[in-house]
């Protein structure tokens, strides 16, 4: 188990200025579980690959523990990986499978069988020891490829490419479930990367979100759904994500169209483009035509809520209404709660 | 619900069933009606029943050529086969400029004809026009595959092998590319040797294109005529002689029709039942291990 630094870190595929990882310095603290959280093509795998060496940056350094890893490969780094597609070795069994990393690595045959005993049990597939590993569904592959990565006791870290997508659903929180458990047993480092917000805020101490090559916000589950650090990761969690409205702002009052709203706290010398973003979950609709006017386009009945999709002039406004909640024809207007208002410059979250 | 009859339905496979006795049925029924039947000329023909086939079984003539063919099928299966693999592994595995020619490079020898294949070579091993004999003659090695048995087995095999390893080379490249880059990643954490990677990964993934590679290279390798045939002719003696050289000799030559005919028909469902026991394994191999 260690600690993952990356210092200075970038890569580019291409050998022009185009990059795939922006410049970005980083902590992974020993022992906790991270997300990396962001849509396809946000350089999330790069940076897992980065990691675990099987790629090598362009620039920058990968520290372990305080020791520079950056050139070594992969069998040496002692990390872990499951990949996206289940990855066992079809003409072998699944205890065979499982010490196959031990066998490589000339641990005698006692110590061996003795792991895969523990790591079998741990993660239960003693019953299925002695089977060949490539009839099995899915998710006892991705398990197998897992145990993989468990039975050797050095792992520095743990890291996940997606892991879940090809599990059935059902299944899926089931192995989500286990790799929590797994994590609070072992305290092995882990990084989870994923596009599924659900799977990262349920599965990580904090979720690392990435748009188009950089990190944007590191942060408690928590912490990104009340104080998104940008537009992006507004949009990004949530379901539906943070409706963002153009405004002007002065103080403690911000102006949409020619509508003065009150601001839970005064901001002072803002530059750029200016925005407010509330969460669905703070809107109201309201009959008071203090409020801001609004139109409604639907309302979706999702079961537990219900979405009422809105509009402001040009904007869209997501309104999350109870499901008992009653809404009448003359509600024609939205009310904010203004603790709970965020302002972002060109993006970016300001603080008061 | 209930189904509604109508046999005229059976018009509707007409075509085919025309289509394909045209093409099939009837020539072969006409071979079937030769094995059974004698001539001593003038058309007239009588029944003899299986006896021309209890003399081709019997005959050493059938079992020696049936000998000669098992071995040189043997022999370019062994080279082939693990040749093949054996470039497949080590073409360029990114697409570019580099595979693109190794593919180009392999697949020129596909797409020559048998008979060019066979000129090609009878010209290259002559020792006194052709670079191969004539250079193998001028160091002091005794090659002449027009007399010598040994040097016309060598000449064909390494003409066979030239000529067609590049389908297996081809057939176990396109099994190679379809592997994951995860799996060689995961290898490498596991810290897998090079041969683990071969025996674990590479080749259970290349099993199915490996068999139908074989099956193909079975086939063609046992029933081949053109290349011999151009090259040595058969000989020396009878040293190159495979079984359709002498159906040919049989047939042709001899015009010994019956004995010809029931020699196609053996010689038609010993490819038919090996064929057959091949294809049964690998199915049933692939069921097994469950995919």
């Amino acid at each position: 188990m260690a600690k993952i630094t990356l210092s200075n870190l970038a890569h580019s595929y291409t050998s022009d200025n185009e990059y795939a990882l922006k410049t970005m310095n980083h902590v992974w603290n020993d022992g906790e579980a991270y997300a990396l959280l962001g849509p396809s093509g946000c350089g999330k795998t790069t940076l897992l690959n980065i990691i675990s060496g099987l790629l090598a940056p362009s620039q920058g350094q990968v520290l372990f523990d305080d020791q520079d890893v950056t050139t070594q490969d992969t069998a040496h780094r002692n990390i872990a990986q499951v990949f996206q597609f289940p990855v066992v070795y079809d003409t072998m069994t699944v205890r065979e499978n499982l010490a196959f990393p031990l066998k490589n690595r000339k641990m005698s045959a006692n110590y061996i069988e003795k792991r895969v005993a523990d790591i079998a049990s741990m993660i239960s597939l003693n019953d299925i020891l002695d089977k060949k590993a490539n009839g099995l569904t899915a998710d006892i592959k991705q398990k197998i490829s897992l145990g993989r990565g468990l039975v050797r006791e050095d792992v520095n870290a743990i890291l996940f490419d997606e892991p879940l997508t090809v599990i059935d659903p059902q299944m899926k929180w089931e192995l989500r479930t286990e790799l929590k458990a797994l994590h609070q047993r072992l305290g092995h480092t882990m990084i989870y990367v994923t596009h599924d917000q659900t799977e990262a805020l349920t599965f990580a101490d904090k979720v690392v979100v990435m748009s188009d090559g950089e990190v944007v916000q590191i942060g408690t589950p928590t912490e990104l759904f009340e104080k998104p650090a940008h537009t992006f990761v507004g949009f990004f969690i949530g379901s539906p994500g943070m409706n963002v409205l153009g405004a002007e702002i002065s103080g403690n009052k911000a102006r949409i169209g020619g509508h003065e709203l009150d601001l839970g706290h005064g901001y002072q010398n803002l530059s750029g483009k200016l925005e407010i973003g509330i969460r669905p979950e703070f809107a109201s609709l309201s009959r008071n035509p203090d409020d801001l006017p609004i139109t409604i386009n639907r309302i979706e009945d999702v079961g537990h809520y219900k979405i009422v999709r809105a509009s402001h002039q040009d904007m869209d406004i997501n309104i999350i209404s109870d499901e008992g909640a009653e809404i009448f024809e003359d509600m024609k207007f939205v009310s904010f709660d203004s603790s709970k208002i965020n302002i972002y410059a060109d993006d970016w979250l300001v603080e008061p | 619900m209930k189904k509604t009859t109508n046999q005229k339905a059976w018009f509707m496979v007409l075509p085919v069933l025309l289509l394909v006795a045209f093409s099939a049925i009837i020539p072969l029924m006409t071979v079937v009606n030769y094995s059974v039947q004698d001539t001593f000329g003038n058309n007239e023909f009588f029944w003899v029943g299986l006896e021309w086939f209890e003399e081709i079984l019997g005959s050493e003539r059938m079992h020696d050529a049936l000998g000669r063919q098992a071995i040189f099928t043997t022999i370019i299966l062994l080279i082939e086969v693990p040749l093949g693999i054996f470039v497949a592994l080590h073409m360029p595995k990114k697409s570019g400029v580099w595979s693109s020619l190794c593919l180009v490079l392999c697949a020129l020898p596909l797409l020559i004809p048998w008979n060019v294949v066979g000129t090609i070579w009878q010209i290259f091993g002559r020792i006194d026009i052709g670079l191969l004999g004539y250079a193998l003659d001028q160091i002091g090695i005794d090659y002449n595959y027009t007399q010598d048995s040994f040097a016309a087995w060598i000449t064909i095999i390494v003409m066979d092998v030239w000529h067609w390893t590049s389908l297996v080379v081809l057939l176990s490249y396109a099994g190679l590319k379809s592997i994951p880059d995860a799996f060689y990643q995961a290898a490498k954490i596991d810290q897998a040797s090079r041969w683990s990677i071969f025996r674990h990964i590479e080749l259970p993934k290349m099993k199915g294109v490996l068999l139908i590679a074989i099956l193909l290279r079975f086939m063609d390798s046992f029933m081949i005529y053109t290349e011999p045939f151009v090259v040595t002719g058969g000989g020396p003696g009878n040293a190159t002689t495979f079984l359709s050289i002498d159906l040919v000799k049989m047939a042709i030559g001899q015009f010994d029709l019956g004995p010809a005919a029931a020699f196609s028909l053996i010689y038609f469902l010993v490819i038919l039942l090996v064929s057959w026991v091949f294809y049964t394994v690998m199915v049933h191999s692939d069921k097994e291990s469950g995919s």
